[in-house]
């Protein structure tokens, strides 16, 4: 049962950092007319972001980090800890959090490390550097993750009109004034094939046909390397797990669901998500989205949303239910308190 | 408790091009919806959303007729 809390850790702020060029999905061409409009009206994507060739996920956490650390007047030096979560690192090794911490110009007492997570790597990566800074009274951190799509393949309309790119990076600091941080973090790995790259890894590495695109269905063409994600079984998995997951950490706190002003949900496609609010009957008002400017951004779909939709409310205090949930199969929820959020403005890159 | 003309009335309502009255409780969905996965995925959101129980795959798949998918939400609604 991993329902746990921990104290003294506050968010700081937020920022966010996104390609510049931006993919009409009106624009799909390799889809009829009529199903690019059921897929924008089902997925809820109509425009994504497109890393070009080159950039990578570290490029846009890289350029985050110091447009946020300039907002919340840090010097990136005094952040002890760095923890940087993607499905598209630099390398297969090192950690891409190394190279981060040398390109930040941080210094040789960093604490870096990569996670490999996708839908649940906000709530993961938060329990895990709340965890550490909690423990070790560490005064400053620096939670990065996102990922750019570029092993994708535009001849796979399952997920060519449905992922668009992106970086965050999320500013926590040791504070004994902090309300507690609740987390309820689940795992169920016999659904590992629901989102995969088949190849590229130890259990498959690439051979000469790894880059060979197959036809695996109607519309739907791709190679070894680039990822395979079966909807409806993820759609399923999602309305099975998510919100028994998310009431269980509401009865473990003792929260009831009017006390929470937003309930940011990574950005699956907008049918999953708006089938999750009806069953949790909840307002429109306090189900934010982003999913429709920028698509489902892995990793960065949860503070992309609070930084895209929640910059000015979040000068407030706000009671926030944040919960990811997909690719492992890997889901989970925190209940975080945050005081006075700063959030940047978005960043583009070119 | 919603009939399988309910049933059907609620598809009509989500899938807007097909005409009213075309489907019947006997149609088998696969030819009248134009079958993708995202059909398939509207179906079980409807489910859920408007029955309340939830529907996977593997029945969307041994399921040919609206009325065999009736018949799968009215068993776990008493189930």
């Amino acid at each position: 049962m991993a329902l746990f809390s921990i104290n003294n850790i506050s968010i700081k702020g937020i920022a966010a950092a996104i390609p510049k060029y931006c993919f009409d999905i009106e624009n799909y061409s390799w889809v009829s007319k009529k199903e690019r409009e059921q897929l924008i009206k089902t997925t809820g994507v109509r425009f994504k972001r497109i890393a070009p060739n080159g950039m990578a996920t570290s490029d846009l956490a890289y350029h985050a980090t110091q447009k946020l650390c300039e907002a919340v007047n840090w010097n990136v030096k005094e952040a002890e800890i760095l923890i940087f979560i993607s499905q598209s690192r630099d390398y297969l090794i090192p950690a891409t959090a190394c190279i981060l911490q040398d390109r930040l110009g941080m210094p040789k007492t960093t604490i870096a490390y990569d996670i490999s997570m996708g839908c649940s790597a906000y709530v993961y990566g938060l329990s895990v550097i709340a965890s550490m800074m909690s423990a070790g009274k560490i005064k400053k951190g620096l939670l990065m993750m996102g990922d750019t799509s570029t092993f994708g393949s535009y001849r796979d309309k399952t997920t060519f009109p449905l992922f668009g790119d992106a970086a965050t990076v999320t500013a926590l600091e040791y504070n004994e004034n902090a309300k507690p941080m609740h987390f309820n973090l689940q795992t169920d790995g016999s659904g590992y094939e629901a989102i995969i790259v088949y190849a590229g890894g130890a259990r498959k590495f690439p051979n000469k046909k790894s880059l060979e695109q197959k036809q695996i269905s109607k519309g739907v063409w791709r190679h070894e390397l680039q990822p395979h994600l079966d909807g409806i079984k993820v759609f399923n998995f999602s309305l099975r797990e998510v919100i028994p997951n998310i009431k269980t950490l509401l009865n473990f706190t003792d929260t009831d669901t009017d006390t929470i002003d937003y309930f940011v949900l990574h950005q699956a496609n907008l049918l999953i998500n708006e089938t999750l609010r009806k069953m949790l009957k909840q307002s429109p008002e306090k189900w934010p989205y982003s999913i429709k400017k920028y698509g489902n951004t892995s990793s960065a779909s949860i503070p992309l949303t609070i930084v895209s939709e929640l910059a000015e409310r979040a000068k407030l205090p706000m009671k926030l239910m944040l919960t990811g949930f997909g690719v492992g199969l890997s889901w989970g929820s925190a209940l975080v308190d945050t005081e006075h959020l700063i959030i940047p403005e978005i960043l583009e890159l070119e | 408790m919603d009939s399988v003309q309910d049933f059907i009335k609620r598809i009509e309502d989500q899938f807007e091009d097909i005409p009213k009255g075309k489907l019947k409780p006997d149609s088998i969905f696969r030819n009248v919806l134009e079958w993708n996965s995202i059909n398939a995925l509207i179906i079980i959101a409807l489910v859920q959303t408007e029955y309340e129980v939830v529907i996977d795959a593997e029945d969307i798949r041994k399921s040919k007729t609206i009325n065999d998918l009736f018949n799968i939400i009215n068993s776990r609604i008493s189930g």
